[in-house]
């Protein structure tokens, strides 16, 4: 009897399954905000090319002639493609994440259900990549419209800045799942998120920082994103650049790890 | 009644950390049956659901569902039943039957057939109106018939329900009771937990009393009360600030005497004739009552607190 009950029920399901069913719910999520999203990641370009392109631009092309032989202009957007998908997947990573763990414990509703933690990790994660892929398509199309980059690799700075933006996300992931408030958020904006910015050469190459602090930006995976989208940007891929997008791997890796661990302590208990 | 189990549990436990929260029980669900989980708060039962839920490990003991282990066939498991925790976890952003529909591509559900369950059960729940108004302004009434709208989206074979009416009007309660009944009409298996005995005396065809985290007794409402309790009870109120001074004016009439903070309750098969003992011994309470022995009378019997406080 035990055994004809056993083996009742629906037949399993397969991974595509699974993971498109939790991609569905962000889908249906991100259809509320759509619109407000797009206008923002078409306004975001704009202004950054306007503003620190040509405007500051102008003032270090004059004073200095550009860096290292570019253009200010096409020295800084390329890594801004980098930046903002840090930015992007810090805002899927931290409140969000916190907000389905805490607040409406959309994790655990699903958790209810089939899937599992890996399941549910997964899943979310691949609605960030493809928010990811979604903002840079946006971002370089509307910035190569403004004479931003002076090569076709620039598409190439596509996949890199997903890969970026992933290296955040996902170990993000993990340290949220450890939170209790959302202060630990300050934490992390203040002293990781806002020196990266200055360490990882997006505004001034890294050369210029004191050979003290250099080390600071090989060890960061924003100056990895940042150097590969500019060598495409450039159209000047080498053999550096695979040193670059396997750092990122290397966080992508080690954070898929720690965020699976994290969350099934949280989520399993 | 079939007696199919769907449910086995022997020494089942879990711990947090030192803490133990589910402290070793037994229990057997049938197919078919409205099996009830009735205990104050924090006496384990949340703990003891999600176990049988296959979201909470088993700390000890043993555990079968559907004949399987929620260990190694967790997923198996949870493809077969429905969830409506204890706090509604619905997306209040979403509409209503985005919520529905969402859910159901969980368990592998096509668009079609999700779009066609979801009619039915909003239908069911009695939303069909609120279909496409986001969750959020909805009543707690009405999110909880949603979350227990979505939780028969996969027809599962048994639903897990935590405490299915706390926090909702008198109204609404009994709107939630009827769809339950229909429920188990159709042959649903139910479990679930509450601390209202009226509850668990309406839905329940079997349940058991649990408390800090064991089972103190086992039975079906009516079986429980007339092993724990007597057919009447006489309450009393005096006008004092402690009942425990009044009742040795009570001693001895009835077959046992409780004393509570705001009254006096005397247990007794025949309520009127102690309030005539009562009055012959010159007794004046300040207001008398007769009724029928309640399941917290039985809770009160085996544990010395009430179910609610
Ligand atoms: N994740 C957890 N970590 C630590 N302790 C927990 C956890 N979950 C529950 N407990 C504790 O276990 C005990 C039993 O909790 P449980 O939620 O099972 O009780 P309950 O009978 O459902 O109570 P209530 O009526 O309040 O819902 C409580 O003392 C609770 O504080
Ligand atoms: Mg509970």
């Amino acid at each position: 009897m035990g055994a004809t009950m056993a083996t009742r029920g629906p037949a399993p399901m397969t991974v595509g399954t699974r993971l498109r069913a939790v991609v569905a719910f962000y889908a249906v999520v991100y259809r509320r905000v759509w619109r407000g999203s797009v206008i923002g990641r078409f306004l975001n370009p704009l202004l950054v090319v306007l503003s620190i392109g040509f405007g500051l631009g102008s003032l270090v092309d004059h004073s200095s002639g550009g860096v290292g032989g570019h253009d200010y202009l096409h020295f800084v957007v390329p890594a801004i493609i980098a930046t903002q998908a840090m930015s992007v997947a810090l805002g899927e990573s931290t409140y969000q994440v916190m907000g389905y763990i805490m607040w409406n414990k959309m994790y655990l509703a699903m958790l209810a259900t089939p899937l599992s933690v890996t399941d549910v990790l997964a899943g979310h994660l691949l609605a960030v990549a493809l928010h990811l892929v979604f903002a840079s398509v946006l971002f370089v199309g509307v910035a190569a419209c403004l004479g931003a980059f002076t090569s076709w690799w620039v598409i190439l700075a596509v996949p890199a800045a997903v890969l970026t933006g992933l290296a955040f996300a996902i170990p993000i992931f993990g340290y949220t799942a450890r939170l209790e408030t959302d202060t630990g958020f300050n934490v992390l904006f203040r002293f990781v998120v806002t020196p990266l910015m200055l360490f990882s050469g997006t505004f001034f190459p890294v050369d210029q920082l004191s050979p003290f602090l250099r080390p600071i930006a090989w060890v960061t995976p924003l100056w990895h994103g940042v150097e590969l989208c500019r060598d495409a940007a450039y159209g000047q891929v080498h053999g550096a650049d695979l040193v670059h997008a396997g750092a990122l791997l290397l966080f992508i890796g080690l954070g898929w790890v720690w965020a699976r661990w994290s969350f099934t302590r949280r989520l399993v208990v | 009644m079939n007696d199919e189990l769907l449910v086995r549990a022997r020494g089942l436990r879990k711990e947090f950390g030192d803490f133990t929260a589910v402290d070793g029980i037994d229990v057997d669900v049938r197919r078919g049956e409205a099996f009830g989980f009735l205990g104050p708060n924090g006496a384990g039962k949340s703990s003891s659901m999600r176990m049988i839920g296959a979201v909470s490990p088993v700390s000890g003991g043993e555990l079968r569902v559907f004949g399987l282990d929620p260990a190694t066939d967790g997923a198996s498991i949870r493809a077969r039943l429905g969830v409506v925790p204890q706090t509604d976890n619905l997306d209040e952003e979403l509409t209503v039957e985005e919520n529905l529909r969402v859910y159901g591509r969980y368990f592998g559900l096509s668009g079609a057939v999700v779009a066609e369950r979801a009619r039915e059960l909003l239908d069911f729940a009695q939303l069909t109106e609120r279909a496409t108004d986001r969750v959020e302004p909805l009543s707690g009434g009405m999110k909880r018939r949603l979350t227990i709208a979505r939780s028969l989206i996969n027809n599962p074979e048994a639903l897990l329900l935590d405490e299915p009416t706390t926090g909702l009007d008198p109204q609404a309660r009994h709107i939630l009771w009827d769809r339950l009944f229909r429920l188990k009409r159709a042959g649903v298996t139910l479990i679930i937990t509450t601390h209202y005995m009226d509850e668990a005396e309406q839905l329940c065809d079997r349940l058991v009393v649990m408390d800090k985290g064991r089972i103190v007794a086992e039975g079906s409402p009516r079986a429980l009360i007339d092993e724990h309790s007597t057919r009447e009870v006489l309450e009393l109120r005096f006008d004092v600030d402690d009942h425990l001074g009044s009742a040795g004016d009570v001693d001895g009439i009835g077959q046992r005497v409780e004393v509570l903070p705001d009254r006096l309750l005397i247990y007794t098969d025949d309520g009127d004739v102690a309030l005539d003992e009562v009055t012959a011994r010159g007794v004046r309470p300040m207001s008398s009552l007769v009724r029928r022995s309640t399941l917290e009378d039985v809770f009160l019997h085996l544990t010395g607190r009430t179910l609610v406080d």
